[in-house]
């Protein structure tokens, strides 16, 4: 059975996602130790709330190297909404943090519109996954099976990740008029600001992927 | 247009799951897990548990149920009812929870919404509202389930919820809650065009017509509860509905069982 060792820094939905792994048919192991990550199979980096208690706690509890030398492995990485944002080289939420640094890029607020009824901020609920402009397809990475336009994950978050690169945006969302970046790939790292853990099968099937790697 | 939200209610009592009308009135319908599942089943985008009587007692009794409900459950959880402290906040999102729901403790002390929103993010703290009409575009808030009246305006609480820090609002009608004669629109209006955040309607949902009706004075989810749990309608055959009427919902409700 494929273990899945996720990232124990004390923030996140640990309990959602373990369950959803295992739902998804893998072993989910809850870890914050170095040495655990560096000999993992693969991991899962969650978060949520603000950037800056994230990355700071990441930092302090001592796992940021140890997720920077597991990134480097080649070995399948996963992370979820603000646990994707943090491996961008900064976030401008509150002030402006760095980041991990292993995605060249930043994380900024989703603008607001003028008219208050049109886009929310957060952006919270479904929203159908869309391929991004100039990628063939989602045929073996973690969005396998899914169809664009139609299979939907759950959002929830106020900041989106920008990419220096547009060709590591591995799918967008429609907001409103606003192209939210909803899954990054780079080499062995997949990324997700929504949250597959909790967007049923849609969501339950990014994992089987992710469990396949 | 926006996406709407289509969500479970789950009101409970104890091991209980249970219905009222205008929060009042309790009957018992069943396990709620038994509920939770089918409705996750049948592509509920999100599930709402109030603990409807647990700031009368003082205690709270939700944690098993949503523990129980995350390990079958994969969509979002809001949870409410007698969390009155961080600590209450933590214990119920280690349980499953994604959400919490205040009211009584948040009309207490209002700065709870503040360390809620710094502590686990806005996204997590959605603003509870009772609210009871109280004269022509006038509503007022409610607690401990529309029985205490605290004079506090609906409309200027939750515009002040959101400056402390609410992410959602989940707006109950005790007026017409458990009716079945639809939500309370002109609500609905007045507290959208005050707060850019996401506003849940809940309270009076008989027919798909209400839903769409909510929709279009402004509401971002609707919350439902009487037209499930005694089968007059599927989630299903709601969701259809939804899409008849042009609303943008979720389509890839496979059955997820």
């Amino acid at each position: 059975m494929s273990v899945v060792h996720i990232v124990d820094y004390g923030i996140g939905n640990l309990y959602s996602v373990s369950r959803a792994i295992e739902k998804a048919g893998g072993e989910a192991k809850l870890t914050s130790d170095a040495g655990e990550i560096a000999r993992a199979d693969r991991i899962l980096l969650p978060g949520v709330g603000a950037y800056e208690p994230c990355i700071s706690t990441l930092r302090q509890t001592g796992l940021a190297d140890p997720v920077l030398e597991f990134a480097a492995t080649g070995r399948p990485f996963l992370g979820i909404c603000v646990g994707m944002q943090l491996l961008f080289d900064y976030s401008l939420e509150f002030g402006k943090y760095a980041g991990l640094g292993l995605i060249p890029g930043h994380v900024a607020a989703i603008p607001a519109s003028d008219d208050a009824g049109t886009r929310k901020v957060p952006h919270i609920g479904w929203s159908p996954l869309l391929v991004p402009e100039g990628r063939n397809g989602w045929e073996g990475t973690l969005l396998d099976g899914a169809e664009p336009g139609v299979s939907s994950t759950y959002f929830v978050h106020s900041f989106n990740c920008v990419p220096d690169d547009p060709a590591r945006r591995l799918a967008e969302a429609d907001y409103a008029g606003f192209a939210v970046c909803a899954a990054v790939e780079k080499d062995n790292i997949t990324a997700f600001q929504c949250h597959p853990e909790k967007s049923g099968p849609a969501g339950l099937r990014i994992l089987e992927n992710f469990l396949r790697k | 247009m926006r996406n709407t939200r289509l969500i479970a209610r789950l009101d409970v009592k104890g091991p209980n799951l249970i219905k009222g009308i205008h929060l009042e009135g309790l009957r018992v319908i069943g396990d709620p897990q038994e509920y939770a599942r089918r409705y996750y089943e049948q592509g509920a985008d999100e599930l709402i548990y109030i603990d409807i009587v647990a700031s009368l007692y003082g205690r709270n009794s939700l944690g098993d149920i949503v523990a129980r409900a995350a390990r079958d459950v994969f969509v979002p959880l809001t949870v409410g009812g007698g969390l009155r402290s961080i600590d209450d906040v933590r214990a119920m999102l280690r349980a499953g929870a994604d959400k919490v729901a205040i009211n009584t403790a948040a009309i207490r002390r209002p700065e709870l919404v503040t360390e809620i929103a710094q502590r686990f993010g806005s996204q997590c703290m959605v603003l509870g509202i009772e609210a009871k009409r109280s004269g022509a575009g006038k509503w007022e808030a409610f607690t401990d389930n529309g029985r205490e009246s605290t004079g506090v305006d609906v409309v200027e609480w939750c515009r002040r919820g959101y400056e402390l820090g609410a992410g959602e609002i989940l707006l109950t009608s005790v007026d017409q809650e458990g009716t079945r004669k639809g939500f309370d629109t002109a609500l609905i209006d007045a507290v959208t065009k005050v707060v850019p955040i996401p506003v849940i309607a809940s309270g009076g949902m008989g027919s798909t017509a209400h839903m769409v009706d909510a929709v279009e004075h402004g509401a971002d989810a609707v919350a439902m509860a009487d037209i499930l749990h005694y089968n007059r309608m599927s989630l299903p055959a709601i969701r259809a509905a939804a899409i008849d009427a042009g609303l943008r919902v979720r389509r890839d409700t496979e059955i997820a069982a």
